[in-house]
């Protein structure tokens, strides 16, 4: 037995010599598993229990055990040969255990009832009453969309659920939003308007079957590691990689084709593409004529975009344009994957939908190997939209504009639809509307907007504008420390949830230790606080499963139908696929293999795209693109990741990314300067990026955050900011001291060799290779 | 030839130092890794490679053969192991005599410590940590032909040129097919003592 899924098309590159009945799922040790001795596992003896979950980090989702030691506490994790991973991990996977009894962990209810004020451990009785008094003072004297409400996509599907009808329901505001926000939504909203459905189409799996695999703006080898074992296993069968992305990444490096265009051009190169492959005939026109709209239109938009114009955008030689697009065309079966490089910008919409049709006209739609994918970045980026969390989507990403839609909702919630609100705001749209004093109550639910939203100084400003501010969080992000009230909740150990993955595959995380004594499930607070504002009938729920039963039904009919999809089947399968109509239903894992899209014509709606310059426009004072990112060792805001002592010390600060000609060494202190600010951060002096173009990772808070530096400006249609090109200038900082020492955190305890020099103002270790490596 | 043992492919590294985190979590050795991670074009590219103990079989590891105490055990199935902690006395011998630069001394503990191929969890079938967790299988654990079956046409080579000294290793490296004819170059870029050839 092995943990199976449905769809097991191929063989993936499995260490052959792993056994793979060692641990199946809802085995409890080795020595059930059989081939261990029982005698001769000392960890067994010891009365070790393996719980099967995934990692709580991106959204590749990989499959797990955490070992639990007989007094029930995780202590480490082990391997799991599930169908995503096969046993594959990346260090932040590894290290994730530690986060559960790290000595961060809140564990007692804070609160202050102003921000001059210290935080005191409050009770939960106490906590709980400041922030319903607080929501009904604001929302009697302001209206009920005074208040708002942001949540997370790395909470459970369940959670996402219920903030989602607390928003509506409880709170009864139209001010709901979350950040996956800043994630995958320009994919999302391409999705949607090529395909009629928000998710990739195809499972990771179908990576080995292709011929060509094109990697626009994702740096899978830091991002999402564990994907690059199906990358090279295409490679292994012969497979061309082409990789779209301004820096040699660990994956552009082995690419066949490395384009390295300038940041904020994709549209203008996928167009230009695209007029190589209409000009020299190797379109799929029989696909075309079948399955298509607005094909005409697009194919007269890109005649103006030859290579050569496209090559000036885009800083590329024109030759490389040709030479993909006759890749990408020639071959039998092409894949696309994009992530947030080409997502995060004022036209990121846009840019998918340019890669979409890219992949439309060569035919490579639904089938095995061909076909298109984004990575998401969130554990549950996929999921924590799909049942109502985000401003505009009501469960089943029914609209909440739709009055059909409203009113099945309303029949599933028991309340009246003129009591539905209509659709919010964005999250960066919610800060603005907190410094108009619009919106003068928060609660914030697992995110941490100091650090990830752009434009750091109008995001504080918005915060302390605000009234009130509750969070809830495990560890005191920076975030958090800015709110009146921080309600300790538990980690993804211990609860249990379903989050879907990049692939849409919806997995089971179970619980494998009881919280800490203080602490309470984000289920639980929230229909606390539900209760306290007299909607106690709607959240009767004793845990996650009982959300779930209710998700399940809320989702039924709709394009992402959960309905088929139970917890006891998850545990079986190891991963269901939406859309799962019924309980016999096997799942989708590939979409449109009958040529359907879900349009109600059955059609791809291919998209007419123009493109135009990134909102920050250059000028003699700010003539580079500065572009962010991730490092491999840091997830996100990095509240998580920065504590723990492995990861610490693997990458223990930011840096900035130049190249030599700007005149730097590596490790002089260097200045970078937008319109938003300027901060300081050693330089990686490396060949690895474009010349016009700087790079600084974006997990850090003040006075090293990135995102002190990135600008405000959105895609007007999915509303994410455009993080990865802002104008920028670089300069020589006059001190080495004014390169700030990284944030202390007690989990560097750890280990002991883990522990960082405090006082060593350089990078002691090159991130990713760029720099003098140190042996530990 | 070589057995079950682990074959490292630098060109499939991506850095991520999954290996290193993974080797914290080995229980002969927990909360130390035995892995370096080295960037072989720093400023210039990401590459980058990780080392573990190459388990030396000729001569016959000289981290062993040089350690006074006999600290240093070899298995029949030659795996080199870590030192016996009721035998080591801490003097580094082994550090200055290893031409991979792999083992470790605690000094506080006056004890060396290095990758034993996780040996509590190979005697039981299981792979390495290192190379379980290995997410591009820079780091792969199992036998040549299992390997190849996976990476059609991969070529290995397990002995090094070190000067004039040649070392032949347990742990293999996967080599550009045009390079496999003779050892890979470990230390000087020296191919010729007195006139002759030595790759």
């Amino acid at each position: 037995m092995t943990a199976t899924d449905p769809v097991k098309a191929v063989s993936l590159p499995v260490p052959v010599s792993i056994d793979p009945s060692i641990a199946p799922p809802g085995t409890r040790n080795f020595r059930d598993a059989g081939g261990i001795p029982a005698d001769q596992w000392h960890a067994d003896q010891n009365g070790e229990t393996l719980v099967p979950t995934h990692c709580c980090f991106c959204g590749v989702q990989c499959g797990m055990y955490l070992r639990v030691d007989k007094h029930g506490k995780v202590f480490g994790v082990e391997p799991r040969n599930h169908d995503i991973n096969r046993m594959r991990l990346c260090p932040k996977g590894i290290n994730a255990y530690q986060q559960v009894n790290h000595p961060d962990r809140l564990t007692a209810p804070l609160m202050r009832r102003s921000r001059d004020e210290e935080f005191k451990e409050a009770s939960w009785e106490e906590a709980l009453d400041f922030t319903v008094s607080e929501i009904r003072r604001i929302q009697q004297a302001y209206g009920n969309d005074a208040f708002g409400l942001l949540g997370g996509a790395s909470l459970f599907s369940e959670k996402t659920y219920l903030v989602g009808k607390f928003a509506r329901v409880a709170l009864k505001t139209k001010h709901v939003d979350y950040n996956g926000r800043l994630c995958m939504v320009s994919a999302a909203g391409a999705n949607k308007l090529a395909f009629g459905i928000d998710r990739a189409g195809n499972p990771f799996s179908d990576i080995l079957l292709t011929d060509c695999l094109l990697i626009a703006g994702s740096n899978v080898g830091e991002c999402f590691p564990v994907m690059t074992q199906y990358l090279w296993g295409a490679r292994d069968r012969g497979a061309s990689l082409i990789v779209i992305d301004p820096r040699e990444t660990a994956i552009a490096r082995t690419a066949d084709i490395h384009v390295a265009l300038k940041p904020g051009t994709d549209a203008a190169f996928f167009n230009a593409v695209l007029h190589v492959i209409v000009a020299e005939g190797l379109t799929d026109e029989t696909y075309l004529a079948a399955h298509t709209t607005g094909w005409e239109e697009v194919k007269q938009t890109v005649a103006a975009y030859p290579p050569a114009r496209s090559a000036e955008i885009c800083g590329i030689p024109a030759e490389q344009i040709v030479q993909v697009a006759r890749v990408f065309a020639a071959a039998d079966k092409a894949m696309a994957w994009h992530a947030r490089g080409i997502e995060h910008h004022s036209q990121g919409v846009e840019n998918c939908l340019t890669v979409i049709n890219l992949c439309v006209a060569t035919g490579n739609i639904g089938k095995p190997g061909a076909g298109y994918g984004t990575i998401t970045g969130q554990g549950n980026g996929q999921g924590g939209r799909e049942h109502g969390q985000k401003s505009d989507l009501l469960p089943g990403g029914r609209s909440i504009s739709n009055p059909e839609h409203r009113a099945q909702i309303c029949r599933i919630w028991g309340i009246e639809e003129s009591e539905l609100p209509g659709a919010g705001t964005s999250m960066m749209e919610m800060v603005w509307q907190m410094q108009r004093r619009e919106i003068r109550g928060l609660i914030g639910i697992c995110n941490n907007p100091f650090v990830s939203l752009p434009n750091y100084a109008v995001v504080k400003d918005g915060y302390d504008t605000a009234e009130f501010h509750a969070q809830f969080d495990f560890f005191l992000s920076e975030t958090a420390a800015n709110a009146h009230v921080v309600f300790p909740v538990t980690t993804w150990a211990e609860d249990e949830g379903v989050m879907a993955n990049a692939e849409a595959r919806v997995v089971k995380h179970n619980k494998a230790q009881e919280p800490p004594a203080g602490v309470r499930t984000d289920t639980w607070v929230i229909c606390e606080l539900a209760r306290r504002l007299g909607a106690g009938h709607h959240f009767d729920f004793p845990g996650s499963r009982e959300v779930f039963e209710e998700l399940r039904v809320a989702s039924a009919g709709t394009v992402n139908d959960y309905y088929g999809i139970t917890y006891e089947r998850l545990e079986e399968t190891g991963g269901i696929a939406w859309p799962c109509p019924s309980t016999e239903h096997p799942g989708t894992p590939r979409l449109f293999e009958d040529g359907r899209t879900c349009h109600p014509d059955g059609k791809i709606h291919m998209q007419v795209v123009e493109w135009h310059p990134p909102m920050d426009a250059y000028t003699e004072e700010y003539p580079l693109s500065l572009t962010t990112g991730r490092t491999v060792a840091h997830f996100l805001s990095g509240n998580q990741t920065r504590r723990l002592g492995a990861l610490v010390e693997q990458t223990p600060r930011p840096w900035v990314e130049v190249h030599p000609s700007h005149g730097f060494r590596n490790g002089d202190p260097v200045r970078v300067v937008t319109r938003r600010g300027s901060e300081v951060f050693p330089a990686l002096v490396t060949e690895a990026i474009r010349p016009d173009t700087v790079f600084i990772p974006y997990h850090w808070p003040v006075p090293t955050a990135a995102n002190a530096l990135t600008i405000d400006a959105l895609d007007p249609r999915s509303k994410i900011p455009e993080y990865k090109v802002c104008a920028a200038r670089v300069e020589a900082a006059d001190r080495i001291d004014e390169v700030p020492a990284p944030p202390t955190a007690p989990g560097q305890e750890a280990y002991p060799e883990a522990q960082v020099s405090r006082t060593d103002p350089l990078p002691p270790t090159s991130p990713q290779g760029r720099g003098t490596a140190e042996r530990s | 030839m070589m057995g079950r043992t682990i074959f490292i492919d630098p060109g499939r590294c991506i850095g991520c130092q999954a290996c290193v985190s993974a080797c914290r979590e080995c229980d002969s050795h927990r909360g130390k890794s035995m892995i370096h991670l080295d960037y072989t074009e720093p400023g210039m590219s990401v590459a980058s490679l990780p080392t573990v103990c190459m388990h030396c079989e000729d001569p016959v590891a000289p981290c062993a053969e040089v350690c006074p105490a006999d600290a240093i055990l070899v298995t029949a199935d030659g795996v080199v192991q870590q030192a016996d902690t009721t035998r080591c006395i801490g003097c580094a011998n082994c550090v200055n005599a290893c031409p991979f630069g792999v083992p470790k001394i605690d000094l506080q503990a006056k004890l060396q410590m290095k990758c034993n191929l996780c040996y509590d969890r190979t005697a039981y079938g299981l792979a390495p940590m290192c190379a379980t967790v290995c997410p591009t299988g820079a780091l792969f654990y199992g036998t040549l032909e299992e390997l190849q079956a996976e990476r059609p046409g991969v070529q290995v080579a397990d002995s090094f040129a070190f000067g004039d000294v040649m070392v032949s290793t347990g742990v293999a490296m996967v080599v550009p097919a045009d390079k496999v004819q003779w050892p890979v170059p470990g230390g000087l870029p020296v191919v010729e003592v007195n006139g002759v050839d030595v790759r």
